[in-house]
């Protein structure tokens, strides 16, 4: 009789961990002991913590043990499994430092203030097996819908439930669906844009490998509230695992006929298509995605015509991000009123982001909007790592911007978040410290519009290339206040002129980080000197010739022999002009007598 | 899928296999110690007994268990803490007790004394 179910993390992060290995090493230890009946090995979705994976959940216990090896596999199950006693030093759950017990996992620093909706299966089920979505409610949802309401009922309920676009733009939902529904005949779409770009981003993706099914049964509710019958899911083909497990989805549920004709007796017939995407950041605009779909290049279009009018092949469509379907089944079962509840009064719901850079938990999280930016940064991410000064938060990928200090306080919210000049984006969060430069991370999210740039108009196509130069211009030294001036007049040109999103939404990143830290500009500019220390060109390593102690470890340690000096009788100088900058010799002196400036 | 109905069926089977993961208030937690004492006084038939006799009735309780309780001449020891944390402690348990555990504390809420620690005399 089964009493302990083993769920291994099988997402990205995971994987790469090498959770494939856990699973076999769990399997072959558990039945080594003769507990094959009773400990079951299942492989699960995202947990969250990707920054300390694999992670493996124990249930009944609800233990999460966190950066499990296959070396720690033995004790777990000898000790945990067969004796009883959970395996401290592996624990994800905190202590209580008073009495020393330990924790619920629900009532840790991580997970006390998130609230899954979108992501409510992930880490729960097994992504792969269909039973186990079903008993969660999973298509109940379908069931509901095409047995009780009508189409109209269905796009009145997400209109009431307040539902935004989560992919970055915040359009409400329900009227988009509205629009498509207005549209007369019944040769309509429903698309699924998974063509998540941002860099640092991975909510979107971690929903389609941990509770795949949410989707499914959202673009069927979609195609009964419009009149489609026909769905593609458009995901790039560098999301492997993703792709696998929709594909393994949708099979299980045309099988069980939740996919193709008359699904629940009610006559409506829908069915979906995956389409694979080359992974062109341009393609997650909806003109572009609709024009990569029919097999043409990922350009966009200009709008109107929307697509809710004429999009994929011409036929009225609706394109909605993958987080957006996620809450679209809870949204049904649980009524508009339980999604108002949550969230604030513009902002209802939840949204989920991808935590990254410098941060300790690393990973994957769900908050309640108006939950603010500090709680985030802070309390479930437990801010910067090694001590360092927090400087920013880069919401919106390319298209936003930065948050400081200052802003933290502000609560997550599509238009609060605009107003202070970034944007919700489809939820990538970068944390920065002090170490980081933020001329060089302007520069970094130029060179990614550049690289994107689908070079249909000439804003986009030159602008944002000239705005690279600029930048690096500033980078390397050669900036002056004109420069500065040029960049501000150039970003505001294609932000007015672009032709679609990505173009006019391109200089955010710029403009935020000029407004918010135009000292730093002015720091390369006017000083010549980088305050991060990041921008090699404007660094020099200089040695304090009175207190070397001629031991000559720096020199050995230099690649480029720039390193002058005599072991034990003449003090070691760097010359300046073979120097590259590596910081080596900084890294390698036991003294700290070399400065970097 | 021809029906809800259907959809149900598919639901009630697959809840079964996956219990101890739904996110229902359980009435019960029912602990059984599994250190080497444990295990040597024949806690193993114990848990099973309990883990099977809970899921033959479908009973919203939680079977874990744990390490040494501390009173090793007592093993099998077999706790149940309600919603409050307020503990029961039954101590010598064997395969039939725990039968008798289940049937009666935590189908009908009713503590047999005879078994708990505070009736033990040497």
């Amino acid at each position: 009789m089964e009493r302990i179910q083993v769920l291994v993390c099988a997402g990205t992060g995971c994987t790469i961990g090498n959770s494939g290995e856990l699973i076999e090493a769990f399997q072959a230890e558990i039945n080594s002991l003769g507990l094959e009946n009773e400990v079951s090995v299942l492989r699960t979705g995202c947990l969250g913590l990707c920054g300390v994976g694999p992670n493996v959940s124990i249930y009944p216990d609800n233990i999460i043990y966190k950066s499990v090896k296959v070396e720690d596999v033995k004790e777990i199950v000898m000790e945990h499994f067969y004796k009883g006693r959970p395996v401290h030093r592996l624990m994800l759950n905190e202590a209580d430092q008073d009495t020393n017990e330990i924790h619920d996992i629900n009532k840790t620093k991580f997970y006390e203030k998130q609230k899954r909706i979108a992501l409510h299966n992930c880490g729960v089920i097994d992504p792969e097996n269909i039973q186990e979505y079903i008993a969660k409610d999973g298509y109940f949802a379908l069931g509901k819908v095409l047995s009780e309401m009508k189409p109209q009922e269905v796009v009145d309920v997400i209109k009431e439930s307040g539902l935004r676009g989560r992919g970055g733009g915040g359009f409400p939902t329900g009227m988009k669906w509205q629009f498509a529904l207005n549209e007369p005949g019944d040769e309509k779409y429903v698309i699924c844009n998974a063509d998540e770009g941002d860099p640092g981003a991975f909510m979107d993706r971690s929903i389609l490998e941990g509770n795949p099914h949410s989707v499914i049964e959202a673009m069927a509710i979609a195609g009964y509230a419009i009149g489609a019958h026909y769905g593609y899911i458009y995901i790039r083909a560098e999301y492997p695992i993703a792709v696998e497990r929709l594909k393994h989805a949708i099979a299980q549920a045309k099988e069980l006929g939740l996919l193709g004709k008359n699904i629940f007796g009610s006559g409506f017939d829908f069915d979906l298509e995956i389409r694979l995407g080359a992974g062109a950041f341009v393609c997650g605009e909806e003109t572009a995605l609709i024009q990569s779909i029919e097999g043409e290049r990922g350009m966009p279009k200009p709008k109107p015509p929307f697509p809710a009018h004429k999009g994929v092949w011409g036929k009225p469509t609706i394109i909605n991000n993958v987080e957006t379907y996620a809450n679209i089944a809870q949204i049904i079962l649980n009524g508009a009123e339980w999604f108002k509840s949550i969230g604030t009064d513009t902002s209802t719901g939840t949204k989920v982001f991808a935590l990254g850079g410098k941060i300790v938990n690393t990973g994957l999280v769900e908050v309640p909007m108006g939950t603010t930016l500090r709680e985030v940064v802070y309390e479930i991410g437990g801010g910067c790592p090694n001590r360092k000064q927090f400087k920013a938060v880069q919401t919106g990928g390319p298209s936003g911007g930065c948050l400081t200090e200052e802003q933290l306080d502000t609560p997550i919210g599509f238009d609060e978040l605009v107003k202070l000049g970034s944007m919700m984006g489809s939820g990538g969060m970068i944390v920065l410290d002090e170490d980081n430069c933020m001329v060089d991370v302007a520069r970094f999210y130029m060179d990614f519009i550049v690289d994107e740039s689908c070079g249909k108009c000439s804003p986009c196509r030159i602008g944002t290339k000239r705005m690279l130069e600029l930048l690096e211009d500033i980078c390397e030294g050669r900036g002056t206040m004109e420069t500065l001036d040029e960049l501000e007049t150039l970003a505001e040109t294609i932000k007015d002129t672009a032709l679609c999103g990505l173009g006019q939404s391109a200089p955010n990143p710029v403009l935020s980080t000029i407004s918010q830290f135009r000292d730093e500009y002015i720091a390369h500019i006017v000083d010549k000197k980088c305050p991060a220390g990041v921008c090699k060109a404007l660094l020099s390593y200089e040695i304090d010739e009175d207190k070397c102690r001629k031991c000559g470890l720096c020199a050995r340690q230099c690649p480029a022999n720039a390193i002058d000096g005599q072991l034990g009788k003449v003090p070691y100088h760097i010359d300046q002009d073979k120097c590259i900058k590596c910081g080596n010799c900084l890294k390698a002196c036991h003294f700290g007598v070399i400065e970097r400036k | 899928m021809k029906s809800l109905e259907d959809l149900k069926k598919i639901r009630e089977a697959a809840q079964n296999k996956m219990t101890m993961r739904m996110d229902d208030n359980q009435k019960y937690r029912i602990v059984v110690g599994m250190a080497t004492c444990g295990i040597a006084a024949g806690a193993r038939p114990v848990l099973n007994t309990i883990v099977e006799e809970v899921a033959k009735a479908k009973l919203p309780v939680t079977v874990l268990q744990t390490g040494c309780i501390g009173m090793c001449t007592l093993e099998p020891i077999v706790e149940v803490f309600d919603k409050d944390d307020n503990k029961t402690t039954y101590v010598l348990v064997d395969a039939k007790k725990a039968k008798e555990i289940v049937a009666h504390h935590l189908m009908r809420d009713e503590v047999l004394e005879e078994y708990t620690v505070g009736k033990y005399k040497k």
